[in-house]
């Protein structure tokens, strides 16, 4: 909970919307990463050390947020004050459950089969499916403003970011 | 983080894994996900004219905890009226896995499956009165 106030958007000079230019983001961070840089603090008041080393901490939560299009989606709405993640909220499209139960089996028959191919092909699947989202997302958030169908959507993104997230470990597991 | 021998248990030998006939007009399906942990679980149950649960099979994706939780509500579904189910409460499943608070959210989704399941088949039996 690193300095709740500082708008990761605002952090990097970027309008409080879902896209974004990914390089303007990489170049921003990396900016703010080196005037914030230890080494340039070693003479520095204590008080001014602290500071440097909370905006660095501050900028490495706001960069690897902004980066990932599931979490920048989640940080859209906690600005909105929506919990796109809340425990008590479980129902989700049936087709969307269904298909999430196929590909968590078919992650799972491919992991046992030590399948390195399949693995992959399933991963591009999803990341095919993760662009159509990120789309109805861009839509949602930044043309329409519809904070209750983008948290719908986020919420796939999410789900789809995990299995994409468990893809990825199982093939390194592999390798 | 330590899972008790209960979750332990029901992980390990997970009680009722599998499917019954979706299309059996005496099942119901329920189906909830958690985005948090990308946790899905599908619970189906069987239910006889008197409104008794019959059967109840679950397929969970899901940690330990959310495995444990599934596989326990099918065993106690078993014998127990539709109602009876819809009144299972989270803080009960959690209470007898002795679930940490990190995961009680795996008991909430084990709840809002069986709420969704019995919805399901109230649903179906409302369509089969007026047909």
């Amino acid at each position: 909970m690193q300095n709740a106030q500082t708008n990761y958007f605002q952090l990097f000079g970027f309008p409080e919307q879902f896209q974004i230019d990914t390089q303007s983001l990489e170049l921003n961070f990396r900016k703010i990463q080196s005037a914030s840089h230890p080494d340039r603090f070693v003479s520095a008041t204590a008080d001014k050390r602290l500071q440097s080393m909370q905006m660095a901490t501050t900028a490495n939560e706001a960069y690897s947020t902004l980066k990932n299009p599931a979490t920048r989606a989640k940080y859209l709405l906690e600005l909105q004050g929506i919990n796109a993640i809340a425990d008590t909220n479980t129902a989700m499209p049936m087709d969307f459950l269904m298909q999430q139960m196929e590909w968590r089996e078919q992650l799972e028959d491919a992991k046992a089969a030590k399948n390195i191919p399949a693995l992959e092909q399933l991963l591009t699947e999803l990341q095919v499916e993760s662009k159509s989202i990120q789309a109805d997302l861009a839509n949602l958030f930044d043309a329409k403003r519809d904070y209750s169908s983008a948290t719908d959507t986020a919420r796939k993104l999410i789900f789809i970011d995990k299995v994409c997230a468990d893809i990825h470990q199982a093939i390194e597991q592999l390798e | 983080m330590a899972y008790s021998d209960k979750v332990l248990d029901h992980y390990e030998n997970p009680r009722n894994v599998g499917t019954l006939d979706k299309n059996d007009p005496n099942v119901g399906t329920g189906m909830v996900g958690a985005p948090a942990c990308g946790d899905v679980m599908k619970l189906m149950i069987k239910v006889n004219d008197s409104g008794i649960i019959e059967d109840a099979k679950f397929k969970t994706y899901g940690c330990g905890s959310a495995i444990a939780s599934s596989s326990l509500v099918t065993e106690w579904l078993k014998g127990r009226t539709i109602d009876e189910a819809y009144a299972i409460k989270n803080s009960e499943i959690a209470e007898e896995l002795a679930l940490p608070p990190v995961k009680i959210h795996c008991s909430v989704l084990a709840e809002d499956a069986i709420k969704a399941a019995v919805a399901d088949i109230k649903a179906k039996q409302a369509a089969k009165v007026e047909a």
